[in-house]
């Protein structure tokens, strides 16, 4: 298929298949046993500007969109889910800097982000509040120049090992969503600590933390937006990272086809390999068609961002959506195709499966997904 | 501080084919790399730049589509690139490009270190590196696994031998050929792939180099392939099995018969 992408769109595509088939592919198992943060190939992806793909050249990047990191996370998750996260984790977490930030944040805190140098995260998910953002109960008092945030999030994705992470607390519970704002926290800050780190199914490489607050002063100079507009800068920021998830998802999937249809031509039973009887082919055949539609969804929802377009969260949830799904699916088929061999550790189908369940779970559960979709239809009825 | 590093294009195969008939090479259908030993040359050269903020100058010999393997040593970083490349060089053996590679680097002008893959991986000669440093006069130190330090123009090496390795001084400018144990070559990066593709790449020919024409090319070349072929495939050992004791002195028999 030709996806009709540009020079550079080719370079990163190519650069990060190599990355991931040379560099990633052959530690993928031993990070996944070990949960260590990936950190040499963090330093590996800075120094081949990956993590600048989709930030404005005036602060360092390459000046890609969302269709940059989308093809960029694809790529890299083939090769582990678990260990592209520290990239697409930071752009989830630099994603609403981009969109919000004022010129002096985004000159402060972009660059470094674009180098490598540091990474980002996103924290708004609470142990009372996940699908329910407006049930944050971190709060952020305002004292003279500084705010005082006192709470707790957790599942933070990259939490612990970013340095820059944008924030959800309530300023005024009383205004209900309206009463929440986004702030912009750097690792060090006073009262800013980490709590446990969890203990994974799947994206092992990944870390996934606790995120505290006692008495954690920020400057006002880091509230993102203005105060009160932490749900849209949350709702917006979704809006263009659900691509992202959808295209972990996607490079989860194609590589678990890739290694499907490889290991079918492999394996001999009754004398042929298993390649060649209708109930494998059938299932490849399924597969690879889902992926193929998958990629579709979340090249053209991304294009549709990039293009600047207004309305695009119901794209979004959907690519987000679609992807997962496919991704559980077509992991899932990959263990059956493998057989015994695909449920041991020794063979990396299971891995691939194990890392596809969370692309259904974070960012807005599928069910949320749906929701968003549905809201969305019944608005656009009702405008006619 | 000036880097030099040369570097050579060869095919992407263990599985080499040759024609019979003119003994060299088949090179359709098969892809051009960079010769993997050179990558850690390439590696090398750039840890230097970066150390002692210096530049980096990537040298070949060979015909015009070696440009591309240039190219990918800048997509890596390195500053400038000189394809050395006329109809005159063909035929080269390894005395012939070691001159020629000389001469062009003669042209660039001062330079501290050349540093050169350990050996191609389809001549595997491992000769064309110490010949440019013979035809240059400069020192030279083979199988450099470790740049221990580089300070007042002497650097300190270590050389990888068979049963350890030596610390060898040598006063700059010197020649390296390095061994994959020295670093693990880098990936491009995006901006140094867009860097390669409009980036200009130095052209030198036999005219614009101070050489001898007789010392060129084939003519220049003293060695003669007579015949390439595959050696005979060893036979099977003879496996001997029964009681230990029984086995044992079979093996110890059939030694002594061995020997005369």
């Amino acid at each position: 298929m030709d996806y009709l992408l540009n020079e550079q769109q080719v370079m990163i595509r190519d650069l990060c298949r190599q990355i991931a088939q040379e560099k990633i592919a052959p530690v993928a198992a031993e990070y996944d046993k070990s949960e260590e943060f990936p950190w040499p190939i963090v330093k590996l992806l800075a120094q081949a500007d990956i993590f600048g793909v989709s930030i404005p050249a005036e602060y360092g990047g390459l000046g890609g969109g969302v269709l940059e990191t989308c093809i960029a996370t694809e790529e890299l998750s083939k090769a582990c889910g678990g260990i592209t996260l520290c990239f697409a984790a930071s752009y989830l977490g630099l994603d609403p800097i981009l969109l919000f930030g004022n010129e002096e944040q985004k000159k402060k805190y972009l660059p470094d982000l674009a180098a490598g140098k540091k990474l980002a995260a996103f924290a708004v998910t609470e142990p009372a509040a996940g699908s329910d953002a407006s049930a944050i109960q971190t709060t952020a008092k305002k004292k003279g120049d500084h705010y005082v945030l006192n709470g707790m999030k957790h599942f933070i994705t990259n939490g612990g090992d970013a340095d820059t992470y944008v924030v959800i607390a309530m300023t005024d519970k009383t205004k209900g969503a309206r009463g929440a704002t986004a702030f912009i926290l750097e690792k060090g800050m006073k009262g800013f600590t980490f709590g446990k780190k969890e203990d994974k199914l799947g994206i092992r490489a990944s870390s996934t933390r606790e995120l505290i607050f006692t008495d954690c002063e920020v400057p006002k100079e880091n509230v993102l937006g203005k105060e009160g507009m932490g749900f849209i800068v949350t709702m917006k920021t979704f809006d263009v990272s659900r691509p992202g998830v959808a295209s972990q998802a996607l490079g989860i999937a194609a590589g678990a086809l890739e290694s499907a249809v490889k290991y079918s031509k492999e394996r001999i039973q009754f004398g042929k390999p298993i390649s060649s009887f209708q109930g494998i082919q059938w299932m490849l055949a399924d597969m690879a068609t889902q992926v193929e539609a998958a990629r579709a969804l979340i090249y053209a929802t991304a294009r549709m961002i990039d293009s600047g377009a207004k309305d695009v969260s119901k794209y979004s949830a959907m690519a987000k959506l679609f992807a997962s799904d496919v991704a559980m699916k077509v992991t899932t088929d990959a263990v059956q195709i493998f057989g015994g061999y695909g449920y041991i550790k020794e063979y990396p189908a299971e891995k691939r499966m194990r890392d596809a369940k969370i692309t259904q779970i974070y960012e807005g559960t599928n069910q949320i997904q749906r929701s968003i979709i549905a809201l969305q239809l019944i608005k656009e009825m009702a405008k006619g | 501080m000036n880097i030099i590093i040369c570097i050579k294009q060869v095919p992407d195969t263990t599985d080499v084919k040759i024609n019979p008939e003119t003994n060299t090479l088949v090179r359709e259908g098969v892809q051009s790399i960079i010769n993997p030993f050179d990558m850690y040359a390439i590696e090398e050269g750039l840890r230097l730049k970066e150390q002692f903020n210096g530049k980096a100058t990537v040298v070949t010999m060979g015909p015009p589509q070696a440009e591309s393997a240039l190219r990918e040593a800048i997509s890596m970083g390195v500053d400038e690139a000189v394809l050395v490349s006329d109809r005159a060089f063909a035929g080269s053996d390894t005395l012939a490009t070691s001159y020629t590679l000389a001469s062009a680097i003669k042209k660039l002008g001062e330079f501290s270190i050349i540093l050169c893959g350990k050996q191609a991986s389809d001549g595997d000669t491992a000769q064309v590196g110490p010949g440019i440093s013979t035809h240059l006069d400069i020192p030279q130190v083979t199988y450099v696994k470790k740049i221990e330090s580089i300070k007042n123009g002497v650097a300190v090496v270590e050389r990888m031998t068979e049963e350890g390795y030596d610390v060898v001084e040598t006063p700059l400018p010197c020649l390296f050929t390095v061994v994959k144990e020295i670093n693990e070559p880098r990936t491009p990066s995006l901006k140094g792939k867009m860097r390669a593709k409009s980036a200009k790449i130095q052209l030198l020919s036999a005219q614009l180099l101070d050489c001898e024409a007789d010392r060129l090319g084939l003519k220049g070349s003293p060695t003669q392939v007579v015949k390439i072929f595959s050696p005979e495939r060893r036979k099977g050992g003879e496996v001997y099995q029964g009681p230990i004791e029984e086995s044992v002195e079979k093996v110890v028999c059939a030694i002594k018969s061995l020997i005369p």
